[in-house]
């Protein structure tokens, strides 16, 4: 597989404008005889739908959600980064570019992340312009806050609401579009395959899941935005339903998949509390703004956090890492916490928690102020844990987050499949192998109302497109396969339930393919993982039928798929040799235990082609060049 | 804990649905109250019966996913909380539990507590927005806007979609809803040039949508898990008025 970056010549700087000069347009009065199909209504979905409407476009936006508005994108607390530099501390595009290049751990492509740093301010100004509450100072101008890997203020919020307000800004635009006529939004709609016609996506094919109805539609170019995989762990942060079923489908259709092991774990969520665990709750970073990470000095030390003087307790993120202290990036936190509770010194049941500790900003800047700034995630944080975080620390414990690996797309955010266009958190391309706090929701806002308008047009425009319908035999075969699959789910009838698989796996992923990861360990996880969806195909228990609302038999093809990218996520961690961002193997350290990268062998994407079943994927590689920044071990002490 | 739960069975939208009771063991105070369902839909599934179908996806009270009556109240007992973030440790061991969908005629039950919302969305199509196309904005902070004026924007904005407030409602009536949106754009200077038509617009759809009048019985703000304030129907109540005077005044 040839992989071209498509990155336009020019200085860095000048990328973006030559490049929106030199691509071709499609005729307004040409736009509505172009089909494009937009599957998912999160950020980079329902912009992208609402921005193709508005030019003209006949838009189909897909998602199996009641309502775009309740996309995962919704649950986003903390904010969005923007280059304004309005608080004039040194920010700027460079900077912007250069910390996210940074916070990668440069595994992300240069003119990508410059790009994305250029646009961030319109994004402001866009959704101020829909009506977005962003955060004010008294004198009315907008307010921002710091995040974690940055020494700039530069994150804009809605209190600890932001994904809500930006993706209720977005599902606004994309409702005045259908009221328009220009977009259909289909809810309930479950994408299962992809229809490729000689060589490029044409089509979809989807599941209506009230009637089971299976349904083909065909287009000119398919837009994937259907968010990240982080739900392979079973626990993690995201919303249930995410899931990896749209891109690994992409990815058996022709689509390379990037850097599926580049996961990230957040540093501060609430601990597990049982076995009946259904998912994990972010305390949004934002928290370490004002909060305090500790734990006691002594391993073993089972004092109430109040009953330990200071000078036995130990303030590990300060101590380590001085200049960014509690605003250390992600994954140095998640590793640290992970190291001191394995050292014995985690706090709370079972040990695997640390404390985030307000007494001292609420010294300083009093209860209301506190009470301002995260009321309601201490609000959460009461509910959930029965504790009062104002009297008492949080107690914290990493959690899977985010997904930095994604489909393969080129800077047109074209996958490897022509045709297929991929935004937000399913494509790869932003983030490296670690996602800066704030910076998921500027990606995707971005990527659909910024970039895509442009780029799609650009690729309709310069295509001949032959004509294809439904009857076209791609989607008569599309269409047997996701039937037959659908049949051989409810046939099994075995004994365990689909919750059950997905646990296991979750457990062997997290155990294996988690915060720290090794040669042995992932050997091993390659060995469980096939015996696990062995014995998924042969004693699962799906009851009720294909046509009628089966939430479990939904939940049995998302895992069915979960288990096979499983071990693609796996086999990508074992062959990158090094430690970088969120991927650290134990093998590859520095005597400090810091992470230890290998710019020789391994600055490139890997992008791992689908080769047939029970083949092993083909590794493509596309190397990353940097002409702007210096490869530099990251230091944040 | 043990409990005893009566929810609500219904196999499709146009089956007969009715209450059937189960047993559960095991409940932890810890747990969810999704979570003690989830416990229950493995059971009941090992042992042969078709799970009880239920929205929900964030379980962090923001989507506004999950929805259900639980004793008579949508999402149950503890104040301004989603029934996703209630937890069980508010129930009594050996206590019982009325489960069951939102009623209102505009919101048709699809299978057991899951019940079809979008004539919410309709109404959002209806003038839900500030007319703003992609590329147009001015500079944000063109416009300074009062804190306290955000503030109060932001409080309306706020609302996650459930329907707490139709199914509260005697009148089934989406009013809170309706306001909440108008209020959070009509508060706005961006909002200002749509507002009157907006009111309208979104109102004639409400009643479209057959939800019922508002008589001011308040129950909706009461029931709503953002503690959504009556103040913003008056709001809309005085934006649709105005709007509707200009229009007879115009014809
Ligand atoms: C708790 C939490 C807090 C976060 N906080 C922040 C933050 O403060 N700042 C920040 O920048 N980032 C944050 N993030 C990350 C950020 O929210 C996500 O990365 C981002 O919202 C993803 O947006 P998206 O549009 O790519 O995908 P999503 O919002 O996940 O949307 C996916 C869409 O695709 C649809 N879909 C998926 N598969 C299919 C299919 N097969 N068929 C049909 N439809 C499908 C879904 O219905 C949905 O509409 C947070 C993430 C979490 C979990
Ligand atoms: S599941 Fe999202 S609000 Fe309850």
């Amino acid at each position: 597989m040839h992989l071209d970056p498509r990155v336009p010549d020019g200085p860095l700087e000048t990328k973006w404008s030559d490049h929106q000069f030199d691509m071709k347009l499609v005729n307004p009065a040409n736009r509505r005889k172009h089909r494009i199909l937009v599957v998912g209504s999160g950020l980079a979905g329902a912009s992208a739908a609402a921005t193709l409407g508005e030019q003209g476009y006949e838009v189909l936006c897909f998602t199996f959600h009641d309502s775009p508005r309740r996309a995962h994108s919704i649950a986003a607390q903390g904010g969005i980064n923007a280059a304004k530099n309005y608080q004039n501390d040194g920010d700027s595009v460079y900077r912007l570019f250069y910390d996210t290049i940074k916070g990668g751990d440069f595994r992300s492509r240069e003119a990508n992340v410059y790009r994305l740093a250029e646009i961030s301010a319109n994004i402001i100004d866009q959704c101020v312009a829909q009506g977005v509450p962003f955060a004010r100072e008294y004198g009315g101008l907008l307010d921002n806050r710091s995040f974690g890997g940055a020494q700039v203020s530069r994150t804009f919020y809605a209190r600890g609401q932001t994904g809500q307000q930006l993706l209720l800004g977005a599902y606004s635009a994309l409702e005045r579009q259908v009221r328009r006529g220009t977009v259909t939004v289909l809810p309930r709609t479950e994408m299962l395959d992809i229809v490729v016609v000689h060589g490029r996506a044409r089509g979809i094919l989807t599941r209506h899941l009230v009637t089971g109805k299976l349904e083909r539609w065909v287009g000119d170019a398919v837009v994937l935005a259907t968010g990240g995989y982080g739900n392979a762990f079973f626990l993690s942060t995201n919303a249930k339903a995410c899931n990896v079923t749209a891109t690994y489908r992409a990815y058996k259709k022709g689509a390379a998949f990037a850097n599926p092991c580049f996961t990230q774990i957040h540093p501060t969520c609430i601990p597990v509390s049982g076995e009946y665990q259904s998912k994990l709750t972010l305390m949004s970073e934002s928290l370490r703004n004002d909060g305090r990470v500790w734990v006691p000095l002594q391993a073993g030390d089972a004092r109430q956090a109040q009953d330990i003087p200071e000078s036995e307790r130990d303030y590990y993120l300060e101590r380590k890492y001085p200049s960014f202290g509690n605003l250390a990036p992600r994954d140095i936190s998640s590793r640290s916490a992970k190291e001191v509770c394995d050292e014995g010194r985690g706090v709370g049941p079972g040990g695997l928690g640390v404390f985030l500790d307000f007494a001292d900003a609420i010294r300083r800047l009093g209860v209301d102020t506190i009470k301002d700034r995260y009321g309601n995630l201490f609000e959460m944080y009461e509910r959930i844990t029965g504790e009062d975080p104002y009297v008492v620390p949080m107690r914290i414990y990493p959690a899977v987050h985010y997904t930095m690996g994604g489909l393969w797309v080129d800077y047109n955010l074209m996958s490897s499949l022509p045709g297929l266009h991929v935004l937000g958190e399913a494509n790869f391309s932003d983030h490296g192998a670690n996602r800066l706090g704030a910076s998921a929701l500027m990606q995707g806002l971005a990527d659909g109302y910024f970039v895509i308008p442009h780029t799609l047009g650009d690729y309709l425009a310069s295509t001949k497109l032959e004509t294809v319908d439904t009857d076209h035999p791609a989607f008569t075969t599309t269409e047997t396969e996701a039937r037959n699959q659908i049949e051989r789910l409810l046939a099994i009838g075995g004994s365990r339930t689909v919750d059950s698989f997905h646990r296991e796996l979750g457990k062997i992923l997290w155990e294996h393919c988690g915060m720290a990861r090794s040669e042995a360990g992932l050997k091993r996880a390659l060995e469980l993982l096939p015996e696990l969806r062995q014995e998924f195909w042969s004693d699962l228990r799906i009851l009720g039928s294909g046509d009628e609302l089966n939430q479990a038999l939904e939940k049995a093809g998302r895992v069915a798929d979960f288990l096979e990218f499983g071990e693609l996520m796996c086999r990508d961690a074992l062959h990158r040799e090094e430690s970088c961002g969120g991927h650290f193997r134990v093998e590859h350290q520095t005597t400090e235990g810091e992470a230890k990268r290998n710019d020789e062998r391994f600055a490139y994407v890997a992008a791992w082609q689908y080769a047939g079943e029970d083949k092993e994927p083909i590794l493509n590689r596309e190397p990353l060049t940097f002409d702007n920044v210096q490869l530099a071990t990251r230091s944040y002490k | 804990m043990k409990l005893r739960l009566k929810i609500w069975r219904q196999q499709g939208p146009h089956a007969a649905g009715e209450f059937v009771s189960y047993e559960t063991a095991d409940v932890s105070p810890d747990m969810s109250f999704l979570e003690m369902l989830d416990v229950l839909n493995e059971t009941l599934q090992l042992r042969g019966d078709v799970p009880i179908a239920f929205d929900h996806d964030c379980r962090e009270g923001i989507c506004g996913s999950c929805a259900m009556m639980i004793d008579g109240v949508p999402h149950g007992p503890q104040k301004s909380t989603t029934v996703c973030q209630l937890h069980m440790r508010h129930y009594r061991d050996g206590a019982t539990i009325v489960i069951e969908p939102w009623r209102a005629k505009a919101f048709p039950v699809i299978r057991d507590l899951v019940v079809d919302r979008g004539a919410l969305d309709r109404i959002i199509q209806a003038g839900g927005y500030i007319s703003v196309a992609t590329g147009n904005a001015p500079e944000a902070n063109g416009i300074p806007i009062g804190k306290d004026m955000v503030d109060r924007a932001m409080d309306a904005a706020q609302c996650i979609g459930c329907g707490a407030c139709v199914a509260a409602c005697p009148n089934a009536s989406a009013m809170l809803f309706t306001a909440a949106k108008a209020t959070h754009l009509g508060l706005l200077p961006q909002g200002q040039p749509e507002r009157s038509h907006r009111a309208v617009n979104m109102v004639r759809q409400m009643d479209l949508e057959t939800f019922g009048g508002c008589t001011n019985f308040g129950e909706c703000s009461e029931a709503c898990p953002k503690d959504i304030g009556l103040e913003v129907i008056a709001r809309l109540n005085a934006d649709f008025l105005q709007a509707t005077l200009k229009e007879r005044e115009g014809a």
